[in-house]
């Protein structure tokens, strides 16, 4: 019994029941210490177990809690237990989820503390941090849907926190509602991969599968249709909880949440979970490389379009969190490649620049008394140097430049795309263009926020609290330097599926680099009115990014007028014509049949007492009558 | 004929129908102190129909408690009310006896009845074979039935209470 | 007793008893409501004098003494409140003690 994993997720749990119990009751220094070292512990257990791991023989590690239920059927008997199950793959998201996540607790605990709900605040994303650990140590399918679903309600609570906001909730029922189809999709795969392997434990299911593809081959049998509806409908599951088309209009509303919240849920680690799934079934994946090249293209297109919508943001959290998409999508495009240990590099470095970005993001925002607008920023890199320089750090990562971490994992995956079965050259130049269109955006940012001259009016009044700051640079450390940090997954993904049946050119990785320089030489002449500062007012530039075009792509290229179109209007078509609900009319016999008796009965219920004394005579009367029959 | 008309049977079925009659003209009636009256007569006829049946001592509490009593309380009741205005505006005002008519002749058939049994010695010689006298109801009530007469004295305390209570005229107003 | 059969002594009472209860449900007044209530007492009080005759039993007239306390609170109840009744309503029609109507 391994103690240190058992108990890994009840830290936070612990420190979630203190805080929701005694909630307002606590100071914020009480409040703050609780949330704070309970993550401060999990970081260190996390820690402690990686480096059990690496120094151990066994390359996992299991601890079986309790049992939990059976599952039966004609196909086998799968007995559904607590059980926590450690490996490369697991050891990395922990240590994703409880590193940073212990500095977004301390960045938030000092971000949050004028808020009247503190407490609350930290519960909730306490509460995010046990169901994000539950899923990924999660040893069976039921288990991590059991933390997949926690982490959906933790982002729904924390998305609407600031409840009195029409806007929020609005944003935090739309983001609950697309995840909600998604991981209908995941619990009909989850049925479907029962029936077929009478199986729901991750490892004995890649065995069964890869043993029925040794024994018999896959060609054209039942069971590969079957793995290929499996791969497809846990890739629907995927596809909503990390916002990748055709489900990713959720995400760009879900920053109305609390910065803090951005940064740790809806960048570094609840929307890297659809990655997590698919790297985990990569077993089943690999047995269907249709799906696999649907994912690949699916992550090319979100990649290249949520650069585009990215381009015309207006608003700092909605670029960072278009950029979110468009980096997962390269996590997808990885992992459609076949290159897993590549994507889940990606997802580690993005979790530290984009909770970077997003934490001096929402530090620029507190200077500016909550101004997110980046045409009314301007001129902060000689008013906020620290920040500045912070989130110049971030950005260099995002761009992948040469030497950063992002540079390491992007190249990974870039590398791996040419050669690939599953992908190939045209999805290489779509990264290509990605890392094109990634350049630019963050240069836009950059110039439209940083240079140029201010166009806000307020004073600024930056944060200057030291464990705030502390916990930015720690994560720009990690940021510059993550990509050192040398992942070995070969253990966990030990099938390769890339064979070099394609010469690859030359040029290659030649182009790869150069990219992102060609992006912002374009952008610095480009965007020349946001960089220099002159006469513009921020008006004159608001003016000219309205274009329809522009307009457009701000809405995230139509899609949300789209599904409007598609399925919201003709549902509410139908609830309109169906509004007296026709089975509710048929329970209405029940009550029209009740409310007559009720009449007929209410004329014997007169008052008048000589009436009830006339029929409790007659009552007896026929009581003795019925005595002679 | 007399002597044929004078056995007990017949009696009982004289003051039977007297009861009878007496006890249609109260639930009939119109007005209260006539149906009073009429009750009196059915309680005697009862009375006498106990006397016949060999229970001279309920007879007697028949005639001193109920007609003696319990009606006398009615009338008490009945003149607190103002003779019951309601319903003997509609009766006849003034007809002297021809009002009382009817009560008077069931009376008076008790009463002839009274005094053929009193009259008569066979007659007393055979109900005195079957009475059952008050000592051996004295003894039933207060051997095996003392806490049925327990109880009811309970009763009678709760009813002097309550009568009292509902009687009480300052009792404040809009509660009955 | 001897001559006087038992059946015509519960016929007297059941006839008595009838007459109350017709008293009891047809009558608006309800100082007649209490009378003919009396008189329904009064028809039981005979049928246990007269079982308790053929049977030469005293428990019949004990029952009947029972009864005859019951009527007498039974009357010194119902009087007192049909006092606040006319005090209230100034009238005795029971159809206006009709508030619970359902």
């Amino acid at each position: 019994m391994n103690v240190l994993l058992a108990s890994l997720p009840f830290y936070p749990l612990v420190s979630f029941l203190l805080l929701i119990v005694f909630g307002k009751k606590l100071s914020w220094q009480l409040a703050a210490t609780i949330s704070v070292s309970s993550m401060a512990i999990a970081a260190l257990v996390s820690a402690m177990l990686l480096v059990d791991l690496s120094v151990s023989q066994h390359q996992v590690m299991t601890v079986n809690l309790w049992h939990w239920f059976d599952l039966t059927n004609e196909a086998g008997n799968a007995e559904v237990n607590v059980r926590f199950y450690l490996d490369g793959l697991s050891a990395v998201m922990i240590s994703v989820v409880t590193g940073v996540g212990f500095l977004i607790h301390l960045f938030a605990a000092i971000y949050m503390k004028s808020d009247a709900n503190f407490s609350r605040f930290m519960a909730y994303m306490n509460l995010f941090i046990v169901a994000m650990l539950i899923l990924v140590l999660a040893d069976n399918l039921v288990l991590l849907y059991l933390g997949w679903e926690g982490v959906g309600l933790c982002s729904f609570l924390l998305i609407g926190f600031w409840y009195h906001e029409k806007a929020n909730v609005l944003a935090a029922r739309k983001a609950f509602i697309v995840t909600r189809i998604g991981d209908t999709s995941m619990a009909i795969g989850l049925l479907l991969l029962f029936t077929t392997f009478g199986e729901l434990n991750i490892e004995a299911v890649t065995t069964l599968a890869q043993q029925a593809n040794e024994l018999t081959g896959l060609e054209n049998t039942a069971l590969a249709d079957d793995i290929y509806w499996i791969a497809l409908l846990l890739l629907g599951g995927a596809v909503g909880k990390s916002a990748q088309l055709p489900l990713q209009t959720w995400l760009p509303d879900a920053m109305a949440g609390p910065t803090p919240v951005s940064a740790l849920i809806h960048a570094a680690t609840m929307v890297t979970a659809g990655v997590y799934l698919i790297a985990r079934m990569h077993g089943i994946f690999l047995l269907s490389p249709e799906v696999m090249n649907y994912v690949a293209w699916l992550g090319a297109l979100t990649l290249i379009l949520a650069g585009i919508a990215a381009l015309a943001q207006t608003d700092i959290k909605r670029v960072l969190a278009y950029s979110t998409m468009s980096q997962i999508g390269y996590m997808m495009l990885a992992l459609g490649a076949g290159a897993w240990s590549a994507g889940v590099f990606h997802l580690m470095t993005h979790a530290f620049f984009k909770a970077l970005l997003f934490l001096t993001a929402g530090a620029v925002i507190y200077a500016l008394h909550h101004q997110q607008n980046l045409f009314k920023m301007g001129g902060l890199l000689k008013k906020l140097p620290f920040e500045s320089g912070l989130f110049i750090i971030g950005l260099i990562c995002l761009m992948a430049l040469p030497g950063t971490s992002g540079f390491f994992s992007k190249e990974a995956i870039i590398a791996q795309l040419w050669s690939s079965e599953t992908a190939g050259p045209m999805l290489w130049w779509g990264a290509i263009l990605g890392a094109l269109l990634t350049s630019i955006y963050s240069c836009r940012l950059f110039f439209l926020g940083f240079l140029g001259n201010a166009r806000f009016n307020e004073n600024i009044h930056p944060e200057k609290s030291h464990l705030l700051r502390a916990a930015l640079v720690v994560l720009a450390l990690l940021s510059l330097f993550g990509g050192l940090i040398n992942i070995d997954l070969s253990l966990v993904f030990n099938a390769p599926v890339t064979s070099a049946n394609e010469v690859e050119p030359s040029w290659l990785h030649t182009v790869a680099i150069i990219t992102p320089f060609i992006g912002i030489i374009f952008s610095w002449f480009y965007f020349k009115n946001y960089r220099i500062t002159h006469s513009v007012s921020a008006k004159y530039l608001l003016q000219a990014n309205e274009s329809k075009f522009i307009v457009f792509c701000r809405q995230g290229l139509g899609f949300d007028s789209l599904y409007n179109l598609l399925f919201i209007k003709p549902y509410q078509w139908l609830a309109q014509i169906n509004k007296n609900d026709i089975f509710d009319q048929i329970i209405m016999v029940n009550v029209w049949y009740v409310n007559l008796w009720h009449d007929a009965l209410i004329v014997v219920q007169n008052g008048a007492l000589r009436w009830y004394l006339a029929a409790f005579g007659l009552a007896i009367m026929l009581l003795i009558g019925v005595s002679f029959l | 004929m007399l002597a044929n008309l004078a056995s007990i049977d017949s009696l009982f079925y004289l003051s039977g129908l007297v009861a009878v009659i007496a006890s249609l003209k109260v639930v009939t009636g119109n007005n209260t102190v006539h149906a009073l009256l009429y009750l009196v007569v059915s309680l005697l006829a009862v009375a006498v129909c106990f006397y016949l049946m060999g229970a001279p001592f309920a007879a007697g509490l028949e005639v001193i408690v109920y007609a003696g009593a319990i009606l006398v309380l009615f009338v008490f009741a009945v003149l607190m009310f103002g003779l019951g205005k309601d319903e003997t505006t509609h009766a006849p005002q003034n007809k002297g006896l021809a009002n009382m008519f009817g009560a008077m002749t069931l009376a008076f058939a008790l009463l002839i009845e009274m005094v053929i049994i009193i009259n008569n010695g066979d007659m007393q010689q055979s109900l005195q074979a079957d009475v059952i006298d008050s000592k051996a109801v004295g003894i039933m009530l207060y051997g095996p039935y003392l806490l049925a007469v327990e109880i009811a004295s309970f009763l009678l305390l709760a009813g002097l209470l309550a009568g009292y209570h509902y009687a009480k005229p300052d009792i404040s107003e809009g509660q009955l | 007793m001897t001559s006087i059969p038992l059946f015509h002594v519960l016929i007297l009472s059941s006839l008595l008893f009838a007459i109350g209860f017709v008293g009891v449900v047809a009558r608006k007044n309800t100082l007649f409501i209490l009378m003919s209530l009396e008189v329904m007492l009064n028809a039981i009080g005979v049928a246990f004098i007269g079982a308790g005759s053929v049977w030469q039993q005293a428990d019949g007239q004990v029952m009947f003494i029972l009864i005859l306390t019951l009527a007498a609170v039974e009357a010194a109840v119902g009087l007192a409140l049909l006092i606040r009744m006319q005090k209230k309503y100034r009238s005795l029609d029971i159809d206006l003690l009709s508030q619970m109507k359902g």
